[in-house]
């Protein structure tokens, strides 16, 4: 019995060792979790969620800190990915955060903007060209459409422009609307 | 002509119906009054406008030119001014419009200045020269042929394949060009060959067009090199690249593979065609063949400017009542067109006019019965079954594990299918949703980056600074330091002290060197007074440099 005890503990002990050497040296650095999470939200980085940005918030969610639901740009394809990930049950998008919005960018009319600087210092990314006392202008094709350059601009020269469907950006849709149509047809 | 040939897997055998347009002789479409032609008739980006609106151009003149490597140039079809350069209809499923110039004829049909093509220029100056007279391939994917014409160093390309299947029903515009035309589209071979290097030339032509075989052999012996006209066996997709590749070499293209990494090019008649017109005779591609056929009085072919609407082709041929569609392209893989206002663009190879008895409509589609019908017909080897499950679905990496994107949109599951389930629009939803979401995901990429650089510029602005406040707070202080370290005082205190004293003294000094302006003419009383007050003062100037002298004796 005692060579028994002894066995085990011995095995216990090597795989213990092994597991704690294991532990140093293949260390992750971050939060892989967190990670995922991020690649998931759609960067929009508008701050809707409460957090400063889709990193600390997909920093909350790893942590448990926040619900999954509070990315209105994200959408409920974006809860549903977040849900299977972390295999929770998908629920509703929490409409205190916001509701879903079309796609659009940020346009400034360049006739009533004085040159405050504001909305360039709000923009999370950058996509604000301009100085103090010059017009500015947006890059369309870095704006994410956050909404986040609007409140700061004193003389409200800033609009949200829908992105429209053009040919490049169109898509084929998906066919089973038309087999519905036909058959409430045939029923009718 | 004894050549092994080779079968790929599935195809199917829908009802020709070549004979109803390819008895007529061709006929050159009128010139319409106005001309539409878009700029984006390619693939790859699209062509930059280089004329204004007002703009006299002659035909055959550059409108617009490539904008970087896979494009292509596009021009004037015919003599006229440029009155507009905007939105307009397309020929696309969407109806969306896109960027046009549109030209007002004049008339007079006039061309440029037509120069040939020196063949023995620098082989990739010749390939910007063909790109500028705005050459795409005909065959249907209308990519670029510059591009495909640059062997490259990494693929050596032996063998070269004339593509004259025509294997889509109901299209005749390449059997009627081989048979007119052999000579002109083996001159465009000679060039192709000049540029690919190519050893083994072969041509394909489905064995239903035994006139355009003729004419082409006839041809190919007039020719100093060889060229091997084969006759394929008619089989849907037989004209498909891959499987024309397949049928005359045994080699399959892998997926997700070119045709050139395997050593083999494929071009269609028509470019070749094309080509040799741009390289003999300096005509850059302003027209091609279009077959107009299906539900008209005169089904045929037509040689159509670029940029002709559709609708005078389909009057021209004789259009009847009851007509419900018209597709460009063939039934298998053409698509239905908005309106007939849209041009004709490169890409046109028929107009299908459709009609109830022609076209009956599908029946309703049931749900599927994986019988995989569709697995036995597709000739990419594919499961459509299983595709139209996970796209159904929206389960796109499944589907991509399943090699959507090897899927050619042949039609022939489709076709095949005894649920009549639209298939190939299940696969092309996928295939673009797909597509969406990667442009979504770099998007997204770029903002992450842009949003974390924004957040580590800031963090280094902060940095910096406080390094700035900090840097002008110790010059400051190695200033003050200076002036007590010259006269040998260490200390802080000191430096401080002595700093202090040195500001008194030259106060001091300004003082006593500003002479007062009313002390001329005093009466006793008042110099008395001035003299009370300048003891005082003295008496304080005094007091105040004790502890000046203080520190001296300390010192």
């Amino acid at each position: 019995m005692f060579t028994a005890i002894g066995v085990m503990v011995g095995i216990a002990v090597v795989i213990g060792v092994v597991l704690g050497w294991s532990a140093i040296r293949f260390k992750v650095e971050g939060n892989p979790l967190a990670e995922k999470i991020d690649a998931i939200l759609p960067q929009t980085q508008c701050g809707q969620c409460g957090f400063p940005g889709c990193k600390p918030y997909a920093e909350a969610i790893a942590k448990g800190e926040a619900d999954i639901n509070q990315c209105p740009p994200g959408g409920e394809d974006g809860v549903k990915k977040l849900a299977e990930l972390l295999g929770v049950e998908p629920k509703p998008l929490d409409e205190t955060h916001g509701t879903p919005k079309p796609k659009s960018v940020a346009f400034i009319d360049e006739q009533t903007c004085i040159g405050c600087t504001l909305c360039i210092q709000a923009c999370p990314v950058d996509a604000i060209v301009g100085a103090a006392k010059q017009m500015h202008t947006i890059v369309a094709a870095e704006c994410t459409g956050c909404e986040l350059c609007l409140p700061p601009c004193p003389v409200d020269c800033i609009s949200m422009v829908p992105i429209a469907e053009d040919l490049p950006h169109w898509k084929w849709k998906h066919p089973v609307v038309m087999i519905k149509q036909l058959a409430t047809e045939e029923h009718a | 002509m004894s050549r092994e040939l080779f079968k790929f897997k599935g195809g199917v055998h829908p009802p020709e119906h070549k004979a109803e347009s390819n008895a007529r002789p061709i006929h050159p479409a009128p010139l319409p009054k106005k001309l539409v032609i878009p700029l984006r008739q390619h693939i790859g980006n699209p062509a930059k406008p280089v004329v204004a609106v007002g703009d006299p151009v002659k035909k055959g003149q550059m409108i617009a030119e490539a904008d970087g490597y896979i494009s292509t140039a596009v021009h004037a079809s015919s003599s006229g001014i440029v009155t507009a350069i905007d939105l307009q209809p397309v020929p696309h499923i969407s109806g969306l419009p896109d960027l046009c110039i549109t030209i007002e004829t004049d008339g007079h049909d006039e061309w440029i200045d037509r120069k040939p093509l020196d063949l023995h220029t620098e082989p990739s100056k010749l390939r910007m020269q063909l790109r500028d007279m705005g050459l795409a391939g005909l065959g249907g994917a209308v990519f670029p042929s510059a591009v495909k014409l640059d062997p490259g160093a990494a693929h050596p390309c032996p063998t070269l394949i004339i593509n004259g299947g025509e294997c889509e029903p109901w299209i005749t515009c390449d059997d009627v060009l081989m048979r007119t035309h052999a000579d002109e589209i083996l001159q465009g071979v000679a060039i192709m060959r000049h540029l690919l290097g190519c050893s083994e030339i072969l041509v394909g032509i489905e064995d239903n067009k035994p006139e355009a075989i003729a004419a082409m052999r006839d041809a190919a012996a007039r020719m100093d090199f060889a060229v091997e006209v084969v006759a394929v066996p008619a089989r849907y997709p037989g004209g498909g690249a891959k499987q024309m590749i397949q049928v005359l070499t045994g080699k399959e293209v892998p997926s997700g593979k070119l045709s050139t990494d395997i050593g083999i090019q494929v071009f269609n008649v028509g470019t070749t065609y094309a080509l040799a017109r741009a390289v003999h005779h300096g005509e850059p591609l302003i027209s091609r063949l279009v077959t107009v056929t299906g539900h008209v009085l005169r089904p045929q072919n037509f040689e159509v400017l670029i940029g002709t609407p559709m609708h005078t082709l389909i009057t021209l041929a004789g259009d009847r009542d009851g007509t419900t569609g018209v597709l460009m392209g063939g039934p298998m893989m053409g698509v239905p067109m908005p309106n007939l206002e849209v041009p004709v663009v490169k890409a046109t190879n028929c107009l299908l006019v459709k009609s109830a008895e022609l076209f009956p409509p599908l029946p309703k589609a049931l749900p599927c019965i994986r019988c995989t019908r569709c697995a036995e017909a597709c000739p990419a080897e594919l499961q459509p079954q299983e595709l139209y499950r996970f796209a159904k679905a929206g389960d796109f990496g499944r589907a991509q594990e399943y090699h959507l994107f090897d899927c050619i949109e042949c039609g022939c599951c489709s076709y095949v299918c005894p649920s009549h389930i639209p298939l190939v629009d299940y696969y092309r939803y996928a295939k673009s949703e797909i597509w969406a979401r990667e442009k979504d995901k770099r998007a997204s990429d770029l903002a992450r980056e842009r949003h974390e650089f924004r957040l580590y510029r800031q963090e280094r602005e902060k940095k910096e600074k406080a390094e700035k406040l900090a840097a002008k707070a110790q010059a400051k202080r190695a200033e003050l330091a200076a002036e007590p370290a010259a006269q040998g005082a260490p200390s802080d205190a000191d430096a401080k002290k002595a700093l202090i004293a040195a500001a008194l003294a030259r106060a001091q000094a300004k003082k006593a060197e500003i002479a007062p302006k009313n002390t001329d003419n005093l009466s006793p009383v008042t110099q008395q007074e001035i003299e009370e007050i300048e003891a005082r003062r003295a008496k304080i100037r005094e007091l105040a440099r004790q502890p000046l002298e203080s520190d001296e004796k300390k010192t």
